[in-house]
């Protein structure tokens, strides 16, 4: 592996760092906000690596030249990026924000029931109803739950 | 052959328009919804599209059973420039399940969501069901690859927000619903990488384009690093054993009658995307051959089997049971994958469709025993069976169908999927999905036996549910005993869908032998 590859994919390679980073984030992070921004960062890391697809070698914007009537003078000595995938990450953007306003929404609702957004006491009063639950119901079907 | 400009023009029907129609329906429902704002419409409108898409799905069913496809092109681009809808045995089996299962949710669900959900949600509900439907159908109906995880993440935004409801009932459907958005997003995340990979590779985004240009590609590292995305990514969606976490909180906490659907279609619709790519883009021989599949996906299937109906065995809750047990069977799906032959495949497509519907007949009367008894604890659902006669029968015959009792949708499936086991020569295989069948057994057992044989709970309301609960109910019950004794339909549709599958690209053929006229029209 030649430093000119190494530099040639720079791209590449800070997806793969911007991904296992959101990743580890939404993994690691006790903080229900702070998953939501590592999914964030998970997520704009697979734009990146879309975005990167669609360059060409010295290719250009993908617009095509007009004459001053408005039509397309399609010049085919010309090399054009791909359009293709930007117009793919357009629509993961949009699935992305729409994920977050919908983890956000949910997260003030779990504020409001739980009074708090940290994971570890979110499971721990979770796990305390489902004890006070096995006392209730378990112990009439003989202790076990 | 007659050229584009010599062709006459063809006037559409109706006909040629269903594929899309499919989708349409529900989708152009939810911001009615919204827009006209009562829920007493909403409701209507929602089962007038499930009923709609139920006819469509029938229609393009009886198109395809004879192993043909249908190529609608979306807005009359020709793939593989254009989006393409593709219609064959496979996907039209999974969308008759996923329209036919909310047909009948709705009608269960008016007096279950009014029971467990305020009146002021019921429009956003109604709403977000339809868009549930219109991805889960987008997602089975499209032929191209990034439509496929568009209608994924609009059936699982719209998901999320369903299971969230249970918070009326208990504030645990919130982190329930939480946790599903995070893993959900996770496999999403993971399935468009792969998407991207592939992408890279081929150039194009239509799936039989892209068969087509996999051929000889085994050996290529983006082509197995885009697998791995692509089955780990669904793996999630589909709860595969070891990515299972998110199922049994978010079957336990939403409201009955999500419940319901998602269990009966939403992993549903997840194995059969996990199908398409496995068999139909990259191809039977590099899934199994280059990967060994084989060693991987079956131990984790038994793994299922076993452990998920262990931990169902221990349950006090019968919902939650119901959720472990779900997971199990899903692990006889990929049993049937792993065996890699047309008889297993057959069984995980008929399997796909019984399960459904058994599964459905089961939560439909967890969701009467809700509305009776408050919840379905053990202690409180104590029998229930004798005052509710017609919702315990229910559960007793969707409980002998998820052992796979003779007679029984269940022992059709687990039948042919024995038969796959014996003609891979794995004997004991067999032995070990009667094994598992036998923990089935003990854990639907345990539920009968406090449903018949204990004196009911006082403080339960000792009156059988209504009608609009019981006869949905007792629809998916009934079919569970049809489809255990008729199976021409079941077993015709996931044979011809088996074949096709494993016929890899031959299957994907880019020239339709149906349809496809759109293209031509001037």
């Amino acid at each position: 592996m030649t430093l000119e590859f190494f530099i040639g994919h720079i791209n590449y390679w800070l997806f793969i760092v911007l991904m296992m980073t959101g990743f580890y984030i939404v993994v690691s992070a006790g903080n229900l906000v702070k998953k939501v921004v590592g999914l964030n960062i998970f997520q704009v890391a697979v734009f990146m690596l879309y975005i990167s697809i669609g360059k060409v070698t010295g290719g250009t914007a993908p617009i095509f030249p007009t004459d001053r009537m408005g039509k397309i003078k399609a010049d085919p000595e010309i090399v054009y990026s791909n359009p293709l995938p930007h117009v793919l990450i357009l629509t993961a953007i949009v699935v992305g924000i729409a994920t977050t306003s919908l983890a956000l929404a949910l997260i003030v609702r779990i504020r409001e029931a739980y009074n708090t957004i940290e994971e570890d006491d979110i499971l721990e009063i979770d796990a305390r109803t489902a004890r006070a639950e096995n006392i209730i119901h378990g112990e009439a079907m003989g202790g076990r739950a | 052959m007659a050229t584009a400009s010599e062709t006459p023009h063809i006037a559409l029907t109706l006909r040629d328009h269903l594929p899309i129609l499919q989708v349409l329906i529900p989708l152009c429902t939810a911001p009615l919804i919204v827009l006209l704002g009562d829920r007493r419409v909403a409701w209507g409108l929602a089962f007038l599209a499930a009923m709609l898409s139920l006819v469509v799905s029938f229609l393009l069913m009886m198109q395809v059973m004879d192993g043909s496809f249908i190529s609608y092109h979306l807005g009359g681009w020709a793939p593989p420039i254009g989006i393409e809808y593709r219609i064959d045995a496979a996907n039209a089996f999974v969308l008759l399940l996923i329209s036919l299962t909310a047909t009948l949710v709705l009608p269960f669900a008016l007096r279950s969501v009014a029971d467990e959900i305020p009146a002021r949600s019921h429009t956003l509900f109604y709403a977000c069901f339809t868009l549930v439907l219109t991805g889960l159908l987008g997602v089975v109906a499209t032929g191209d690859a990034f439509n496929v995880f568009v209608f994924l993440e609009i059936s699982s935004l719209a998901t999320y927000v369903l299971v969230s409801q249970g918070l009326y009932r208990d504030k645990r459907a919130l982190s329930a619903a939480y946790d599903y958005l995070i893993m959900g997003t996770i496999g999403a995340t993971f399935f468009v990488i792969g998407i991207g990979f592939l992408y890279m590779t081929t150039g194009t985004l239509n799936m039989a384009d892209m068969a087509e240009r996999l051929v000889g590609q085994g050996d290529n590292r983006t082509v197995q690093a885009a697998f791995a995305f692509i089955v780990v990514g669904m793996g999630l969606k589909v709860a595969i054993y070891p990515l299972h976490l998110w199922l049994p909180a978010a079957y336990n906490y939403a409201p009955s009658a999500v419940t319901v659907f998602l269990a009966a279609t939403s992993t549903k619709a997840a194995v059969y995307v996990l199908l398409r790519f496995m068999f139909s883009v990259f191809q039977p021989e590099f899934v199994f051959d280059t990967n060994l599949l084989l060693w991987i996906l079956a131990p984790f299937a038994l793994l299922a089997m076993f452990a998920a109906s262990l931990i169902a065995v221990f349950q006090t809750n019968f919902k939650r049971m119901l959720a472990y047990s779900s997971i199990a069977q899903i692990g006889y799906m990929l049993l049937g994958i792993s065996l890699f032959s047309v008889t297993g495949l057959s069984a995980t497509m008929v399997h796909l469709f019984n399960h459904g519907i058994t599964k459905a007949a089961l939560f439909m009367a967890v969701g009467a025993l809700v509305l009776r008894s408050g919840n379905t604890f053990y202690d409180r659902i104590e029998g229930m069976g004798r005052v509710m006669p017609l919702t315990g029968a229910a559960v007793v015959l969707g409980g002998l169908s998820l052992i796979g009792v003779p007679g029984t949708a269940g022992f059709i499936s687990k039948w042919v999927l024995v038969q796959a086991a014996f003609e891979a020569g794995l004997w004991w295989i067999a032995l070990l999905i009667v094994a598992s069948s036998l923990l089935a057994v003990i854990y639907m057992w345990r539920v009968v036996e406090i449903l018949y044989l204990h004196t009911p709970h006082p403080e339960a309301i000792h009156k059988e549910a209504p009608l609009s609960m019981v006869i949905p109910m007792w629809i998916a019950a009934g079919a569970c005993v049809w489809f255990g004794i008729d199976t021409s339909l079941t077993m015709g549709a996931a044979n011809t869908a088996a074949i096709g599958l494993m016929g890899g690209t031959d299957g994907m053929a880019l020239t339709p032998t149906v349809g496809g006229l759109l293209g031509n029209g001037h």
